[in-house]
C-alpha cells in the first residue's frame, strides 16, 4: 500500500455541475496540492472522499481502506476553510468534545500545539482572530494523531505570515513518512512552495496530475509575435493576446531553441493553471 | 496527568538528539564535535533545476573539504522542509549524489559522505573538461577564431561561475 488516498474513475451529478470520472492518487509521505477555481470541483471531491456525500460512481481507498469503512475516520485529519467550532466554546471545550470523538485523542499533544501555535485556552473563540481559529482547527486535526491530513483551502483569507507558519505545520507533519497531506486552495502559491504534486481540476474534470518540479523547471510560456509558425505538436495550449501569441510548452528549454524568435520563460503555478482554465486547447490532453 | 511532564521530557530529549545528529559530528579518533559546516543556498531565479543546485553545492563542500567523509548530510525530509522544496527534489539530489559516489545512504541511518578519493575525483573531471577543450580548439582552430579569443571566452566562463 504505497498511497494514502487513491480514487478511481470518482462521479457525481448535481443540477447543473458534474464531477467527472476523477482519478489520482495521494502517495505516502507526500504533499499533494489541488488546485482550481472556486466551483471546480475541490470541495465536492473532498466531501466524497469523506464519505460526506454519496458518491454516485467509482471507488476511493483511504489508507488501504475503503472510504465508507467508519475505522478509517481516526487516521484522518481534516480541516476546511472556516472554523466550525461554536463560537461560545473554548479550546478547553473543543478538547473535551474531541476526546470523546477520536479514541485516539491525545490531550498532551493537544496541550502542546496550543502552546506552539499561542492560542490561549480559556478565552472564547469568539475572541479569536482568523488566523487563530485556524491554527485551532488543524491543532484539533493533528491531536488525534491521524496518518493523513485533508485541508479545504485552509489558507484562506489569512495573511502571507500565518499561512507561512500553516505551511511549516504541514511540513512538520510530512516528517514522518507514513503521512501524508492533501490540501486544496486556489492559492497556488501555497502550493507551490510545499507541494511535491499537483492535481489540477477545471469544471469537474482532472486536467492533469503531475510532479510539481516538472511543472516549475520544465514548462513554461513561449511569446511569440503573430504569424510565428509554432508546431501543434510543441504546444500544450494557445492564448492570443492583441500583441502576441502565447503558447504554454511542456519543456520550454527545447522550444527556445526551436524557435529562437520567441521568448521562453518559466512558469509559475498561477500561470499554468490560467492557461489551461483561459487559454484556447489546441491539443488533447 | 501526573505523567504528562515526564512525557514531554522525553520527547524533547528525543528530538534534541535528531537535531544533534544532524547538526554535529564526531572528528574521528577523538571525542571533540564540530559543527556540521554543511551550506546550501537555493535561488529561484537561477534557471538552473533546484535539484541541480543542491547536488553542485554539497559536491563541491565535499571537494574542497568543507565535507569529509562520514559528515552526516540531513534526512531528505529534514532538508525539504528547511529549505521549503519538494521531499521529491532533495531525493533527487541525493539520487544523483550516491550515483556519482559522492554520498552512501544507509537505510534507516541516513545518507552520509562517502570515504573517496579526491584526488581521483578531479582527475576523472579534469579529463573531461580537457576532451570539451580539446573540441573547443578544434572549432577554434578549423574556423580562424584565435587562441586569444577562446581562452579570454574560458577565463570569462571560469569566473562566471563564482
Amino acid at each position: 500500500m504505497d498511497n494514502s488516498i487513491s480514487v478511481r474513475d470518482l462521479c457525481k451529478r448535481f443540477d447543473g455541475f458534474t464531477l467527472d470520472n476523477v482519478s489520482f492518487q495521494v502517495p505516502k509521505g507526500r504533499i499533494v496540492g489541488f488546485i482550481g477555481e472556486n466551483g471546480a470541483g475541490k470541495s465536492t471531491t473532498i466531501n466524497l472522499i469523506l464519505n460526506e456525500l454519496k458518491k454516485d460512481g467509482g471507488a476511493v481507498e483511504i489508507l488501504g481502506r475503503d472510504h465508507t469503512d467508519p475505522a478509517v475516520r481516526s487516521d484522518v485529519g481534516v480541516v476546511f476553510d472556516a472554523c466550525n467550532f461554536p463560537e461560545v466554546f473554548t479550546a478547553r471545550d473543543v478538547a473535551k468534545i474531541f476526546s470523546g470523538i477520536y479514541p485516539a485523542w491525545d490531550g498532551g499533544l493537544f496541550q502542546e500545539y496550543l502552546k506552539r501555535f499561542s492560542l490561549p485556552e480559556r478565552q472564547r473563540i469568539k475572541s479569536y482572530s482568523k488566523g487563530m481559529k485556524m491554527k485551532l482547527a488543524i491543532a484539533g486535526a493533528l491531536s488525534h494523531r491521524p496518518k493523513l491530513l485533508i485541508l479545504d483551502e485552509a489558507t484562506a483569507g489569512l495573511d502571507p505570515v500565518i499561512r507561512d507558519e500553516i505551511l511549516d505545520i504541514l511540513l512538520d507533519f510530512i516528517q514522518d513518512e507514513d503521512h501524508a497531506v492533501f490540501f486544496s486552495s486556489h492559492i497556488t502559491s501555497d502550493i507551490q512552495k510545499i507541494a511535491d504534486y499537483v492535481v489540477l481540476i477545471h469544471q469537474g474534470r482532472i486536467i492533469f496530475e503531475e510532479e510539481k518540479d516538472v511543472l516549475l523547471d520544465q514548462y513554461g510560456i513561449l511569446r511569440c509575435g503573430k504569424g510565428t509558425e509554432v508546431e501543434p505538436e510543441d504546444v500544450i495550449v494557445r492564448r492570443e493576446t492583441s500583441v502576441s501569441t502565447e503558447y504554454l510548452v511542456r519543456d520550454r528549454r527545447a522550444a527556445g531553441k526551436k524557435y529562437p524568435k520567441a521568448v521562453a520563460d518559466p512558469a509559475s503555478l498561477e500561470d499554468i493553471m490560467l492557461f489551461y482554465i483561459k487559454g484556447e486547447e489546441t491539443c488533447e490532453e | 496527568m501526573t505523567n504528562a511532564p515526564k512525557a514531554s521530557i522525553v520527547y524533547l530529549t528525543n528530538q534534541y538528539i535528531q537535531y544533534k545528529r544532524h547538526a554535529w559530528r564526531r572528528v574521528p579518533g577523538s571525542q571533540e564535535r564540530r559543527e556540521n559546516p554543511i551550506k546550501i543556498l537555493i535561488s529561484n531565479s537561477s534557471g538552473k533545476p533546484i535539484y541541480e543546485q543542491i547536488c553542485q553545492q554539497i559536491k563541491s563542500q565535499i571537494m574542497d573539504g568543507t565535507l569529509a567523509a562520514g559528515d552526516a548530510l540531513p534526512s531528505m525530509r529534514a532538508l525539504a522542509r528547511d529549505l521549503h522544496i519538494s521531499v521529491i527534489t532533495v531525493q533527487r539530489a541525493y539520487e544523483d549524489l550516491t550515483r556519482d559516489g559522492f554520498i552512501e545512504t544507509v537505510s534507516g541511518k541516513g545518507s552520509f559522505v562517502a570515504a573517496q578519493n579526491r584526488e581521483f575525483i578531479r582527475e576523472e573531471q579534469l579529463r573531461i573538461a580537457e576532451e570539451l577543450l580539446q573540441r573547443a580548439a578544434e572549432i577554434g582552430r578549423a574556423h580562424g577564431i584565435s587562441l586569444e579569443r577562446l581562452t579570454g571566452i574560458l577565463a570569462l566562463f571560469y569566473e562566471e561561475g563564482d
